[in-house]
């Protein structure tokens, strides 16, 4: 599973892997939007939460159908399903390997964001903790989506509409999180309720993503 | 050594039957090639062999990972080097000889080059010499040699006879003549599915496969 692991994180970085996507696209929403609304603090502030979490979804949205197509494409994926390791496991480590080269970088580039947008330096530290705790559910969401439209031809809009509703529990609590931190509150409530949902997906999400393979690869 | 025993299989692809009835046996050491026009359901039965698909009726027996499986797609990553596409496969199925394998093919001097680099007969071969890593005892392969020439032919067909030489099993789908007096041959043609017959899906998640 180390070996998948090394390959899909190989892969990614090296010519038309697409590591760096992700967070040029957040780089280019957040540079956007003080164009679109106006750079007043007063406008930028109260929406900041919400525009750096909906940009960390669409980018995250952006490399998913990735994760299995080219694996299906070249036949990998055959493969991989008569290996030893189990099916759940590829999974697993898929969107482990999606989450270090999509969501770890947005956490690592979103304070720098978070200063486009006049976010308060009290509420960065919780920027980047809700995306840190929430960024996992995204990856493994995702390679569910993507596990159910592999062999799709074009299914990156079919996947994107069964995706993005399931987002939708991370991104309240996300931005409820960075909120409470911009207004000096007490963030603990929705962190426990974020880092639940991602504890949730994590442990069940495999297990349906690999049974969505198995009836794919038939 | 009874590698695998297949009993009356019949298989389906998309909802309709490919071939029915299906019933025969590979022991430690013996090749079957499987033979037939297009579209009779070579490919599905070698699908199912390797539990990719669920069989519409009858039973499959042999041990968990026994099986190799090498069809259209060899599996290779246009980014990575022969050697690195290689290892990989090594790893994932527990590590045969990477070096062996390679001179089996005789990708030694192309060892360093990335596979997006590779010509269809080199990618082929280094598809083949994917089986030689797996250290699996039966190889179920797909028209194995697309794209390669008399003399590649001749080299894969010394992989397998080395193979069923160490205790392996071969089972073949191809066309061609690959040499191998010793295989058997089994020809489909007499078990094809009754024309517009509709298999009933097996179960729920079969009706929407």
């Amino acid at each position: 599973m180390l070996s998948l692991l090394k390959r899909d994180l190989s892969l990614a970085t090296r010519a038309g892997g697409g590591f760096g996507l992700a967070v040029a696209f957040f780089l280019i929403l957040c540079a956007l939007v003080p164009f679109g609304v106006g750079p007043a603090t007063t406008a930028l502030r109260p929406i900041a939460p919400g525009i750096l979490w909906v940009g960390a979804l669409l980018a995250c949205l952006l490399s998913l159908d990735r994760i299995f197509a080219l694996d299906h494409e070249d036949g990998s994926l055959d493969l991989l399903a008569t290996a030893p390791i189990p099916l759940e496991g590829v999974v697993a480590v898929k969107a482990l390997a999606h989450w270090i080269t999509t969501g770890l970088p947005l956490v690592a580039a979103a304070p720098l964001f978070g200063v486009l947008l006049h976010l308060p330096g009290s509420a960065m530290p919780w920027l980047v903790a809700s995306l840190l705790i929430g960024t996992p559910a995204l990856s493994m969401l995702g390679a569910f989506g993507a596990a159910i439209t592999v062999g799709l031809r074009r299914g990156g809009l079919l996947l994107s509409l069964l995706v993005l509703p399931l987002y939708i529990p991370t991104l309240i609590f996300g931005t409820e999180i960075i909120r409470r931190g911009a207004e000096r509150g007490d963030p603990a409530t929705p962190i426990l309720f974020l880092a639940g949902i991602t504890a949730g997906v994590v442990a069940l999400v495999p297990f349906a993503a690999a049974a969505a393979l198995r009836v794919n690869l038939r | 050594m009874r590698l695998l025993a297949v009993d009356h299989l019949s298989v389906a692809r998309g909802g309709t039957r490919a071939v029915e009835g299906v019933s025969f046996a590979l022991d430690a050491g013996e090749a079957l090639i499987l033979r037939g026009p297009n579209g009779i359901g070579k490919t599905t039965l070698l699908r199912t062999v390797a539990g990719l698909q669920l069989p519409v009726a009858g039973r499959i027996s042999m041990a968990d990972d026994a099986v190799a499986y090498a069809a259209h797609a060899d599996g290779l990553k246009a980014a990575l080097t022969v050697t690195e596409n290689l290892r990989f496969w090594a790893e994932i199925f527990g590590g045969g000889q990477i070096g062996a394998a390679l001179a089996a093919m005789d990708l030694v001097s192309l060892a360093d080059r990335p596979a997006a680099a590779l010509s269809a007969g080199q990618k082929r071969r280094l598809g083949l010499a994917r089986l030689l890593v797996t250290r699996r005892p039966l190889w179920v392969l797909d028209e194995p040699t697309v794209s390669l020439d008399d003399v590649s032919v001749g080299r894969f067909a010394a992989a397998v006879r080395a193979h069923l030489g160490a205790g392996g099993a071969a089972l073949m789908a191809t066309h061609i003549d690959l040499g191998l007096a010793e295989a058997r041959v089994l020809d489909l043609t007499p078990y094809r599915a009754v024309e517009g017959g509709v298999a009933d899906p097996a179960s729920f998640n079969e009706a929407f496969a």
